[in-house]
């Protein structure tokens, strides 16, 4: 039980955030496919991080003073660093988009074609391989949060919550949930938030009351590229074990599914991106998965091929979006290149 | 007003594609130019070795007695820039359709992995000691249109029934489709125990499978027998014919699908700009409501496009399989194959003309056999070239946009229209 609460929470909460990334661009009227990119993006460029700041020999520093609470310092730097970067790569999507009114879907399409090519270029150069992994240590050394650090013997038996949210989890997903509720409540509960959202619904109606949309519009891309790259160095960090190849496993598109999943909303996306996670974990684990502790794999003896459990977030997603298309939230300008003229 | 030959239509287009073109590749430059200098393991003559591999390495061979490159005529990578253009010709005639209709096929990897899927499962389950190779390469290449065109219909069907955004539609099939597929080779006999080392791989179809019985037990085995085993039935050993391009271009891998692709693209040009059908598909393009108001079947149109789109992404994973000596990794439920991803890049770069999809996809596969030279000569690796074409699409993605303002700006200026047709 433990294991499967720690994992869901692992993949959902990347899902999470990158879903409300995508929900920033869209709110303010620009289709953001480019999600996969940005994170791929993010994932590389926080590796990059970790590894330069092995180079420096920080992280040795760190376990010579024995106080490991101090790496979680330089792991929110990495992620800050990635999401500037994926903030700059989004403004690649930004200036073709609002700018130039290019094809949204298209340049979308252009920089999840660039991302993993880029990365991918430069990984086979500086690592002379196709993964550009940690030059010394991994994620488990490094940043797991262990019961030991909480100044529990090794010996304490921790209750099932206990283990699942304290023991071998990552500071990162505590720090997501924080951060999605701060820009949910952003987005929903100010001034700021309504303009942004005003601009996706009737930009010309906004504008006449003075909003600069073309600004509303930048800041929620770049927003939208920000917290894509940061999901993409904690998806770096937790689930791949802070190493960077060009991939993020399909997670922006699962993330671009959650969104629609959650009908453009923070709290239908929080509870489908655990849902998704869940099948995450149930198709990365399902054979071993022991929900209640008694010896009987109620799930490997259910005998489904995992990879019904991986389709299941898309295709419940195209159910869920044949029975709500009709009514679907999806904000009314995204994808239409603001045009003053219009109004 | 007479137009000069810079003012044509078609030549302007032809020259926005040529400026794409020029940008990307620069950019692609500057990339090697910048990960040279700042790489202090890359020497300077590699960065200039890598510009001109990216730049003209079909032309390569090899490096002389004292290291330095040469060029000249090399038939293999000839050959090989037409075997790989076959599969990108053929996804990005997928693209290209849909897009005619108005629809942005993004789901032509998920139809690429249902062809090939398709067709790997004819071509390898048949036995071919019963009924001829011909007949069984012919199953196999229509079982893989058959299968691409249906899941292509799927996003199709969703956005004319249910009017789901065809894009979403299609990145679900896509992850869909790549876990199917993983699925169905995963629970059947098709992964290759033959060979010890390619476990991970399906067959290739030009194999030969031998089914065997020794002692009441039925094995696989290549082309010999354990000794005393009975010969049950042999599969395998379907591929496509060569048509003589192998000795116009000794050592390559090209065969006749190259020539199929071409006739695909000019069928689908005649389809598109001859006939009542195609005309019908264009004006739900053009303007879904005006169509329908004009008695078209719009619904009809949509669906049609999409199965279109999806016999011609279908088709390029079946020729692919069916080149014999490919390879497929079937465990792909993480990644799809970027060759669906590349047609779009293709159909963009053409305009979506499908004679211009020819060209577009030779120059794509071009780019890709300099980027196997950029690798295989270099401390550089193929990866660039992918770089290039994003950079390609990316520009696009608003050179319709460009065109038309060089076209204002020549013009008087007229009432601010946005009567344009959405790109």
């Amino acid at each position: 039980m433990a294991f499967l609460i720690r994992q869901t929470l692992l993949y959902a909460v990347p899902l999470m955030i990158v879903a409300l990334a995508g929900v920033f661009a869209e709110r303010s009227g620009v289709i953001n496919l480019a999600l996969e990119g940005m994170m791929i993006f993010g994932a590389y460029i926080g590796v990059v991080c970790m590894n330069v700041m092995v180079s420096l020999g920080w992280f040795d520093a760190v376990k010579a003073s024995g106080n490991m609470w101090s790496m979680q310092w330089y792991v929110l730097a990495a992620m800050a660093v990635s999401a500037m970067a994926g903030c700059l790569f989004s403004m690649l999507l930004a200036f073709a988009a609002i700018s130039l009114k290019a094809d949204q879907t298209i340049g979308g399409t252009a920089l999840n074609m660039m991302a993993p090519a880029l990365v991918l270029f430069l990984v086979r150069v500086t690592a002379k391989q196709n993964i550009l992994q940690l030059s010394s240590g991994d994620s488990a050394t490094w940043f797991m949060v262990k019961k030991a650090m909480w100044g529990f013997e090794k010996s304490y038996k921790l209750s099932v919550m206990g283990e699942a949210f304290l023991n071998k989890v990552y500071l990162t997903t505590y720090f997501c949930i924080l951060l999605f509720v701060v820009m949910a409540v952003i987005l929903y509960k100010t001034r700021f938030g309504l303009r942004l959202r005003s601009c996706g619904e009737n930009p010309q109606a906004s504008a006449s009351l003075g909003i600069d949309v073309i600004r509303m519009r930048y800041i929620g891309v770049m927003i939208s590229g920000a917290l894509a790259g940061l999901g993409g160095c904690v998806f770096a960090i937790s689930t791949a074990n802070c190493s960077a190849n060009g991939e993020v496993s399909g997670f922006g598109f699962l993330a671009l599914a959650v969104m629609i999943f959650g009908n453009w909303k923070p709290l239908p996306i929080a509870l489908g991106a655990i849902l998704f996670g869940l099948f995450k974990c149930i198709a990365a684990s399902y054979s071993t998965l022991d929900v209640n502790g008694d010896g009987y794999f109620a799930l490997a003896n259910l005998g489904l091929n995992a990879n019904f459990y991986r389709m299941l977030p898309y295709l419940i997603t195209l159910i869920v979006l044949a029975f709500t298309s009709r009514s679907s939230r999806a904000p009314k300008a995204e994808g239409i290149p603001y045009d003053p003229s219009m109004r | 007003m007479k137009e000069s030959f810079f003012q044509r239509k078609g030549v302007k287009t032809f020259l926005a594609s040529l400026i794409s073109i020029m940008i990307g590749m620069v950019a692609g430059i500057i990339v090697i130019i910048v990960v040279g200098l700042t790489n202090s393991t890359i020497a300077d003559s590699t960065i200039w070795d890598g510009i001109r591999l990216v730049v003209m390495g079909v032309f390569s061979k090899g490096r002389d007695a004292v290291g330095n490159l040469t060029f000249g005529f090399n038939p293999a990578f000839f050959g090989n820039m037409l075997f790989r253009a076959m599969p990108l010709i053929l996804t990005g005639l997928s693209v290209a359709v849909a897009y005619k209709t108005g629809l942005f096929n993004i789901g032509a990897p998920g139809q690429y992995l249902a062809g090939i899927c398709a067709t790997l499962f004819v071509a390898l389950s048949i036995p071919t000691s019963s009924v001829a190779p011909w007949i069984v390469w012919t199953l196999a290449f229509l079982a893989g249109m058959l299968a691409g065109a249906l899941w292509g219909c799927i996003p199709g069907l969703l956005k004319s029934l249910l009017n789901i955004n065809e894009v979403i539609a299609c990145i679900m099939t896509n992850w869909l489709a790549a876990c199917l597929v993983t699925w169905a080779f995963d629970v059947s006999s098709l992964k290759n125990v033959i060979e010890g080392t390619k476990t991970g791989y399906i067959y290739k179809t030009a194999m030969i499978i031998n089914d065997y019985e020794l002692g009441g037990v039925v094995g696989v085995a290549g082309p010999e027998l354990p000794e005393g085993a009975t010969l049950l039935a042999t599969r395998g050993n379907v591929a496509t014919a060569k048509m003589g391009l192998d000795r116009l271009f000794a050592g390559s891998q090209v065969n006749g699908g190259i020539l199929i692709a071409i006739v695909f693209a000019i069928l689908l040009y005649v389809i598109m700009e001859k006939t009542t059908l195609g005309y019908q598909l264009k004006a739900c393009g053009s303007n879904r409501h005006a169509a329908k108001y004009a008695g078209i079947h719009d619904k009809r149109n949509i669906v049609l496009s999409m199965g279109i789109a999806g016999a011609m992404a279908g088709a390029a994973g079946s020729l692919y399989g069916l080149s014999g000596n490919t390879e497929f990794f079937w465990a792909t439920y993480q990644s799809l194959p970027a060759v669906g991803f590349t047609g779009i890049a293709v159909s963009l770069l053409a305009v979506n003309n499908p004679i211009g999809v020819i060209f577009s996809g030779v120059f794509m596969s071009f780019l890709n056999v300099n980027g196997l030279q950029l690798t295989n000569q270099t401390a550089y690796n193929e990866n660039i070239t992918d770089v290039i074409i994003s950079v390609i699409v990316y520009l696009s993605a608003f050179s319709m946009l460009i065109r038309s303002l060089m076209e204002k700006k020549k013009e008087k200026p007229k009432t601010a229209s946005s009567g344009e047709v959405k790109a």
